[in-house]
């Protein structure tokens, strides 16, 4: 028996050996990769409800999933479930109903949402007022017919529908979860507690008041005409991010139980770095430290220099603040090598798939290094002078890509950078 | 390659209804009056307020303060404790370094702004655009910040400084058992030195009060152990805040860190909860342990919740394994995801002083061995979160 495969760190290599992808822009791989290497967007005018009175009417929702009054629960449940099942049939692992390890999972913060609410009170029918004394009069029957609320439940259930070991692990590190995801799978299988793990992030839990939290903050761009054109990282005139809906999964396993059971490794994740910003809730620091800390701990722990990154799947959120701050910390970190190195945002076409971003574009990142390829940043027509960045405007490019870099930042200090590669020889 | 290496527990943050610190809590479980508890406020349901906090012993900045809703503030309040108990508060070279893993629900309401929106909805037509208009003009921009579930943890890093990773679990009990396990196991595997553990709740508030109502699951009416409150049972929800610094061994004793305890590798499993589950998965689990256990000087503190039948089905497997039985839900309520970090504080106090607390109920059996060295503690959650780790006593010169 050969010798087991091990990193410069001795530790057990991690592979990925399935993915699955769910977004606005369809449900599946190739569907996705055709339309996000043809500059497709997939943000429109939201018509899921009433948009009177809103401040930002367009979302990137995953309207080819989406059947009338789904909450987001069952919507976020759905688009992991269809994400799931793609990877796990691509990897072969396992049996039907009975996935060999733990399952990672970002889902959205679930909450009682309004639908729920107003339901609640109608059944209540309180004639002074409806407060949450009425609520609780009525939500064990409302419970009997709608199901009760728990933050777990999509995992319970995806747990259940995979045949995942253990107790399903669901994280939230905002919008670097998806991310969270993977890291926790890779750290499990170089811990040696399994040889395998299933990570999945999906995020569908577009309501008013998800779209009104964001809108708040000032986050969300408002340049609704025409909604295909409102994201654009690294532009001049960006104004903020588009809400938007997806799922991905990846299935991890050691190399050597994929090579041993004849697995095809569609890739490696080599390493991850991160480092929490203590600086403010939802700003970074100025002076980008933790990025760039988060960016060389990714390095560093994937045991690879700057000149070993061939592209780097942004952030990218067309926020000014993270285009800004993800630019101070790339350019610090690659320095001169950063002309050379293309860096791309799918947010551009797919919007931010909040929870779900980190694992979505990690797939699609290991789906760049497969095909060779690069997915643009669209609607670059006026280029912020100060970001001096290889942003793939407008248009793919193909390109000799051995390992690339996929960053996520989120609220609350969250900065997770994956180093993923190609199968070693 | 679990185990591999030594996990300590070297600072405990606990704040419960019986106040504020380990030894406060050890005191008033030594005495076994009945815990403070409120059945007006939320009548009918029971739930276990905080006696007053001044947080700004942990939280100096009112304008830091004013960002947070009450289980952030609870929890990095509670965060904070544990850190100065681990001798590393405000030492920044040790915090840039501690690792974070919270349990976290999240999702705090503004109760007012609810109410008023869904009695004026009452009266209006076209309900979407009222809706899109009120919350365009009443939700806080602040509070969205106290409604996502990672910014407990955002807030001790930016309260406290720990800033060497952070990540958030969800998912009820469950995820408070998940975030202790994947920490003891992660300082095990030497990915990580030393790292922040636990969560905090909120449980006297309408609005989860409603979640847990939609189970039925809510302790209404009178006082009882958590072991009697009749067929159904209940929860009766508390507030707590519940940190642990685990830390390797090894990182312990070079910076000459007290050990309140050794943690094991934490067993959790998820079961479908039919008749049998809860038993069968509490005794896998114990069997990854059940060779370690010195009877003569060992306890179980139990994390059951009062719910029926799941409390009856941990008291029959606990009768099985036959070690004397504590549960400390009944002084301190149910803190739900912050329930397993602040039993695990709890077995601290056990084997540091020795001995059990006054029993309540009768599923608190047997009397305090001799000397206890040795502390079993379960979790069984209000719907999954079986689990059980053990806590024993470090001796130097033969850990």
């Amino acid at each position: 028996m050969a010798a087991p495969m091990r990193d410069k760190q001795g530790r057990p290599i991690v592979a990925v050996t399935g993915i699955g992808v769910v977004t606005s822009l369809g449900v599946g791989k190739s569907d996705n990769w055709a339309k996000l290497t043809g500059g497709v967007s997939g943000i429109r005018r939201i018509s899921r409800f009433p948009t009177e009175g809103l401040r930002t009417t367009i979302a990137g929702t995953v309207n080819d999933v989406y059947r009338d009054r789904m909450s987001p629960a069952e919507l976020s449940e759905r688009v992991a479930l269809l994400a799931g099942e793609e990877a796990v049939a691509e990897s072969g692992i396992g049996a039907k109903g009975r996935f060999p390890g733990p399952l990672y999972l970002a889902p959205p913060p679930l909450e009682i949402e309004w639908s729920d609410r107003i339901k609640m009170a109608e059944m209540a029918a309180s004639d002074a007022d409806t407060g949450y004394p009425d609520l609780m009069r009525v939500a064990r029957e409302f419970a009997a017919r709608h199901g009760a609320f728990k933050f777990g439940i999509i995992g319970e259930h995806l747990a259940e529908h995979f045949g995942t070991e253990g107790s399903p692990v669901s994280l939230n590190t905002a919008c670097a979860s998806g991310a969270s995801a993977i890291q926790l799978g890779i750290e499990a299988i170089r811990r040696g507690d399994c040889q395998a793990a299933l990570a999945i992030g999906a995020d569908a839990s577009l309501t008013p008041e998800s779209l009104v939290r964001f809108s708040l903050l000032s986050a969300l761009s408002t340049q609704n005409d025409p909604p295909e054109r409102a994201s654009k990282p690294f532009s001049k005139n960006r104004d903020g991010f588009v809400l938007a809906e997806g799922a991905a999964a990846l299935v991890l396993e050691d190399l050597d139980h994929a090579r041993a059971r004849g697995a095809r490794v569609l890739g490696i994740l080599e390493g991850y770095g991160e480092k929490s910003d203590s600086f403010h809730r939802t700003r970074s620091s100025p002076d980008g430290k933790p990025i760039i800390a988060s960016l060389r701990n990714a390095l560093a722990d994937a045991g690879v220099g700057p000149q070993d990154i061939d592209y780097i799947n942004a952030h990218g959120t067309s926020t000014p603040e993270n285009d800004k701050m993800e630019h101070l910390g790339v350019s610090t970190v690659f320095g001169e090598r950063m002309r050379g190195i293309p860096i791309s945002s799918n947010k551009s076409m797919i919007g931010h798939t909040l929870t779900a971003a980190g694992a979505v574009e990690a797939a699609f990142t290991l789906m760049t290094l497969q095909h060779q390829r690069v997915p643009p940043t669209i609607n670059h027509a006026i280029p912020d002078p100060t970001i001096t960045l290889d942003v793939v405007p407008n248009v793919a490019r193909n390109a000799k890509l051995r390992r690339a870099m996929s960053n996520s930042f989120g609220f609350g200090g969250q900065n997770l950078c994956l180093v993923v590669a190609l199968e070693p020889a | 390659m679990r185990g591999r290496r030594e996990v300590w527990i070297t600072g405990v943050g606990l704040i419960t209804c019986l106040g504020e610190g380990l030894e406060a809590n050890w005191s008033h479980l030594q005495r076994g009056d009945p815990p403070p508890y409120d059945d007006k406020s939320f009548a009918p349901y029971l739930v276990h307020p905080l006696p007053p906090v001044n947080f700004d012993q942990q939280i100096p900045k009112k304008s830091d303060q004013r960002q947070m809703e009450p289980w952030q503030r609870i929890g990095v309040y509670a965060a904070g404790l544990a850190l100065s108990d681990a001798g590393i508060a405000g030492k920044p070279d040790l915090l840039d370094a501690t690792d974070m893993i919270v349990a976290a629900a999240g999702g705090e309401r503004d109760i007012a702004a609810d109410t008023a929106i869904l009695t004026g909805m009452r009266k209006m037509a076209e309900r979407g655009a009222f809706l899109n208009e009120r919350l365009m003009s009443d939700l806080r921009p602040t509070l969205f910040l106290a409604q996502l579930p990672n910014l407990l943890a955002g807030n001790i890093s930016i309260v406290h400084g720990v800033v060497g990773s952070s990540r958030t679990f969800l998912g009820e009990e469950a995820a408070g058992v998940d975030a202790v396990r994947i920490a003891q196991a992660r300082i095990a595997a030497g990915q990580s030195e030393l790292t922040l553990v636990g969560g905090a709740y909120h449980g006297t508030r309408w609005d989860v009060l409603l979640v847990f109502e939609q189970s039925g699951v809510a302790l209404k009416g009178a006082f009882a152990p958590v072991w009697d409150r009749g067929p159904q049972g209940g929860i009766a929800l508390g507030n707590m805040g519940a940190f642990l610094v685990l830390e390797s061994r090894e990182h312990a004793q070079a910076r000459g860190a007290r050990a309140r305890g050794r943690i094991s590798p934490v067993a959790s499993d998820r079961n479908k909860r039919q008749p049998g589950d809860i038993e069968a998965t509490l005794r896998r689990e114990w069997g990854t342990i059940a060779d370690q256990i010195d009877r003569a000087h060992a306890a179980v503190i139990s994390g059951a919740a009062g719910l029926q039948p799941a409390t009856a089905a941990e008291h029959a497997m606990l009768r099985e394994i036959g070690l004397p039985v504590r549960n400390t839900g009944t002084y301190i309520g149910h803190g739900v995801e912050a329930q397993f970090a602040a039993n695990l504080g709890i077995a601290c106090s056990v084997i540091e002083h020795g001995k059990l607390f006054a029993p309540a109920g009768t599923g608190d059996t047997g009397s305090s061995p001799p000397d206890i060295s040795q502390v079993v503690v379960t979790s069984v959650g209000n719907w999954r979160g079986e689990a059980l780790a053990l806590v024993e006593r470090v001796v130097w010169g033969r850990a």
